[in-house]
C-alpha cells in the first residue's frame, strides 16, 4: 500500500464553473423561496395547522441525519482502525459538516420569524430536546472542525484517534437526539417510542454513506482521479448492510405497533390504507429505498458496475427522503386520539386524516438545502486538501500487494503440483 | 372568594353593595367584605402559585348551538378571523362533536389549551417562549416565539394555531401576529383586572352553568366544590400532563 496523497481540486474548467453556476443557483432559487415565504407568510405553503411541518423539514432532517452518517466513514478509520478508510476521513468529515449546515439552513429558514434566530441562542429551554439538538448541531460543528484540522495537519496527527472518538460520540448523541424530536412527543401515535432514536442512527449509516459513496464517485470521476474497485466494493458492501440494518429497525417499529391495539389504526394507515403516504413506505422507502439497492450492490450481476452502485446509492437517498415524509408529514396526517373509542369530527380537522399539497416554494426550500451543502463542498475541496489523488487499488488496499503474493504462490504451487 | 362564576352575578352585586353600605356606615376607608374584584391583580404583580385558574366544563348542559356560540365570542373577544384557507385559520377554542361508536350517544363540547400543569409545548419550546405562568395559565411569549411551530406537534389537545398570513386589526389584548404560535389564553387580560373568559360569560347567557371558572386551588370556590361532588374527566388523562380544563358528563 502506497501513501495516500491530497491534493485541492484545479477548479478552472468549464465544467467546475458550471457545477458551481448550477448549485448557486438552486442555493439562490431555496433562498429566494425562504424570502418569499417569509414576506407572504407559510400560507404559501401546503403547511397548515394541522400538518405544521413539511417539506422543509423533512429534507432538513433528512440532511441532518445524512450528515451525521457521512462521519462514519471516518470513525471506521480513525476509531476502529480500519486502514482503507483512512484516506476517506477528510471527505467524510466535509460532507458531514456541509450536510449539516444545508439542513441547519433549511430550518433556520422555515422558522416563522428567522429575524429571530439570534433568541434561540440567547434563550434556552433545557428541557427541550430542540434546544439539545441545537447544542449537539453546533457542538458537531466544532467537533468536526477539530477533527478534520488534526486529520490534515500533519504535526497533530496524534490527536486524531481522540478527537476522532468524540466526533464519533458527538454523532451517535446527535442521531439519537434527533430521532428523539419525534421519539419524545407523547402525544403522537406514529412518534411516541423509544425506538426512534437508534432507529435514526441506523438509518443515518445508509443515508450518509450513499451519499459519501456518491459524491466520491463523482468527484474522482470528474476530477480524473483514480477510484479502485477494492474501496467501492469496500463501502457499496457496507452500503447493504446498513440499508438491511435500517430496514430491520423499521420493520422493529411497525411490528411492535401491529401489537398493540392502541397502535393499530397508525400501523393500518401508514402499511394499508394511507394512501400517497402508504405507497411512499411501500414503493418509496421499503421497495426503490432498501429492496432494491440491495440487490443493486449484491447481486452478482450488478454488483461490481459503479452505474449500478450509483444508482443504489440515488436509490437509498430516495428512499431515505421518502422516509422522513412518512415519519414526518404521515406522523402528523394521523388524526391525534383525543377521545378513544368515539368519532370525532370538528371545523378544525379533528378525527380525519389531515391532507397535504407541498407547494414549489417549499420543495424549492429543500432543494437549496441540498444545493448549499454541495456548494460548500465543491467550494472547499478547491482550497483545500481533502480530496486523495488516487485510491487506486495499489494505493488504497492495503492488502493489495499481498493478494497478489498470495495469487502468485497459488498460481506456483498449481503448476508444481501439476 | 375567587370564583367568578357569571351565574352569581346578583348575589355577588348584593354582597358588593352590602359591604359597600357597611364600609360607608362603620369608618370611612375601612372596608368588612371583601368584593370578588379583589384577585385582580395590579399593573406589574406577578402571578403566584397559590392560584390555580381552572375551568369545569359540563358537556351534558351544552349542545352545538351553545358551543358555536362561546367559540364566537372567543373569536370576537380575540380577533380572530378566517384566513385565506381552512387550515391556516386560527382556532383558540373549537368546538368538537363526538360519537361513541358502541352506543351511539352524541356531544358537542368546546375544546382550547387544557393549561396543563406539565404543559408538553412549555417542554419542547426551544426558547421558552411556551411557558406557564405560576397561576396555571399557559401563555406563548410573543416577543421570543421564533416560529417553529415544535409546541403545535407536542400538544396533544392540538389547541395551538400559527399565524400563516399577515393579519390586521389585532386586539391588543390578543396579538396573533403572522410567524408565531398562538392559543387560548384562558382570557389572561381579563382574569388578571378580575374578570371571567369570554367563552364563560357567553356560555352563561346561552347555557347556564355549562361553564364555571375559578380557583382550582381555593377549597371555597365553586368550582373546587363542585369538582369535589362530581366526577370529572380530563381529556387524555393517560398522558399525566394534568390539565386545569375539566370536563362533566364525558
Amino acid at each position: 500500500m502506497a501513501k495516500v496523497e491530497f491534493s485541492e481540486v484545479e477548479g478552472r474548467s468549464g465544467e467546475y464553473y458550471t457545477l458551481l453556476g448550477g448549485l448557486a443557483f438552486l442555493a439562490a432559487c431555496g433562498l429566494g423561496a425562504a424570502a418569499y415565504t417569509d414576506h407572504a407568510g407559510h400560507i404559501i405553503t401546503g403547511m397548515g395547522n394541522a400538518i405544521p411541518w413539511g417539506i422543509p423539514h423533512v429534507f432538513a432532517i433528512f440532511l441532518i441525519v445524512a450528515a451525521s452518517g457521512a462521519l462514519n466513514v471516518a470513525s471506521i478509520g480513525t476509531v476502529f482502525g480500519k486502514v482503507m478508510y483512512k484516506p476517506l476521513a477528510r471527505l467524510s468529515g466535509l460532507l458531514a459538516f456541509c450536510l449539516l449546515a444545508g439542513g441547519l439552513s433549511i430550518l433556520v429558514l422555515d422558522l416563522g420569524r428567522p429575524d429571530r434566530l439570534v433568541i434561540s441562542m440567547t434563550h434556552f429551554n433545557l428541557k427541550s430536546i430542540f434546544v439539545w439538538n441545537i447544542n449537539f448541531y453546533m457542538g458537531f460543528f466544532a467537533v468536526v472542525a477539530a477533527y478534520l484540522w488534526v486529520t490534515m495537519d500533519w504535526r497533530l496527527t496524534g490527536l486524531s484517534k481522540p478527537v476522532g472518538i468524540l466526533a464519533f460520540m458527538w454523532r451517535l448523541a446527535l442521531t439519537s437526539c434527533t430521532g428523539w424530536v419525534f421519539g419524545f412527543i407523547v402525544a403522537r401515535q406514529g412518534w411516541d417510542a423509544a425506538v426512534m432514536a437508534p432507529m435514526f442512527i441506523v438509518l443515518s449509516f445508509a443515508y450518509g454513506l450513499a451519499i459519501f459513496l456518491l459524491v466520491l464517485m463523482a468527484s474522482s470521476a470528474w476530477t480524473r482521479r483514480p477510484l479502485g474497485d477494492a474501496v467501492v466494493k469496500k463501502l457499496k458492501n457496507l452500503l447493504g448492510v446498513f440499508v438491511a440494518g435500517g430496514l430491520y429497525f423499521v420493520v422493529v417499529q411497525h411490528l411492535t405497533n401491529m401489537y398493540a391495539t392502541e397502535h393499530h389504526g397508525f400501523t393500518r394507515f401508514i402499511l394499508l390504507d394511507g394512501g400517497a403516504f402508504t405507497a411512499m413506505f411501500w414503493i418509496g422507502q421499503v421497495l426503490i429505498g432498501a429492496v432494491v439497492p440491495m440487490v443493486l450492490v449484491w447481486y452478482p450481476g450488478t454488483a461490481n458496475s459503479r452505474q449500478a452502485i450509483g444508482l443504489a446509492c440515488v436509490l437509498v437517498v430516495i428512499g431515505g427522503i421518502s422516509q422522513m415524509f412518512v415519519t414526518i408529514v404521515g406522523g402528523l396526517a394521523y388524526p391525534l386520539v383525543l377521545f378513544p373509542g368515539m368519532e370525532v369530527s370538528s371545523s378544525f380537522f379533528d378525527g380525519v386524516i389531515n391532507g397535504y399539497s407541498p407547494s414549489i416554494w417549499e420543495i424549492l426550500l429543500g432543494i437549496g438545502g441540498i444545493a448549499i451543502s454541495m456548494l460548500m463542498l465543491t467550494i472547499a475541496i478547491k482550497f483545500l486538501k481533502f480530496l486523495p489523488t488516487s485510491l487506486a487499488d495499489e494505493v488504497a488496499d492495503p492488502h493489495h500487494r499481498k493478494a497478489s503474493a498470495v495469487d502468485t504462490e497459488e498460481v506456483a504451487e498449481a503448476a508444481e503440483a501439476a | 372568594m375567587t370564583d367568578r362564576c357569571p351565574t352569581d352575578t346578583t348575589r355577588r352585586q348584593v354582597l358588593k353593595g352590602a359591604s359597600a353600605m357597611a364600609g360607608m356606615a362603620l369608618a370611612p376607608g375601612f372596608v368588612l367584605v371583601t368584593a370578588p374584584e379583589a384577585t385582580a391583580k395590579t399593573a406589574g404583580e406577578a402571578a403566584t402559585d397559590k392560584t390555580r385558574w381552572g375551568l369545569l366544563i359540563d358537556t351534558n348542559k351544552l349542545d352545538k348551538a351553545a358551543c358555536d356560540a362561546l367559540v364566537a365570542a372567543c373569536n370576537t373577544e380575540h380577533g380572530l378571523k378566517p384566513a385565506s384557507r381552512a387550515d391556516a385559520t386560527a382556532q383558540w377554542v373549537r368546538r368538537v362533536d363526538i360519537k361513541d361508536k358502541l352506543t351511539g350517544a352524541e356531544k358537542s363540547l368546546p375544546v382550547m389549551c387544557q393549561h396543563c400543569e406539565n404543559p408538553p409545548c412549555a417542554d419542547v419550546c426551544p426558547t421558552g417562549a411556551s411557558f406557564r405562568r405560576a397561576d396555571g395559565i399557559v401563555l406563548v411569549d410573543k416577543h421570543i416565539c421564533i416560529g417553529c411551530r415544535y409546541c403545535m406537534l407536542a400538544c396533544p389537545y392540538k389547541a395551538r394555531s400559527f399565524g400563516y398570513e399577515p393579519v390586521t386589526d389585532q386586539k391588543p389584548q390578543s396579538p396573533h401576529g403572522v410567524g408565531t404560535v398562538s392559543a387560548c389564553t384562558l382570557c389572561v387580560h381579563r382574569v388578571d383586572v378580575g374578570g371571567i373568559p369570554a367563552c364563560v360569560e357567553a356560555c352563561a347567557k346561552v347555557a347556564p352553568g355549562a361553564m364555571l371558572f375559578g380557583d382550582l386551588k381555593d377549597p371555597g370556590s365553586a368550582i373546587s366544590k363542585k369538582v369535589s361532588e362530581i366526577t370529572v374527566t380530563r381529556i387524555r388523562a393517560d398522558l399525566g400532563v394534568e390539565p386545569s380544563v375539566l370536563y362533566a358528563g364525558l
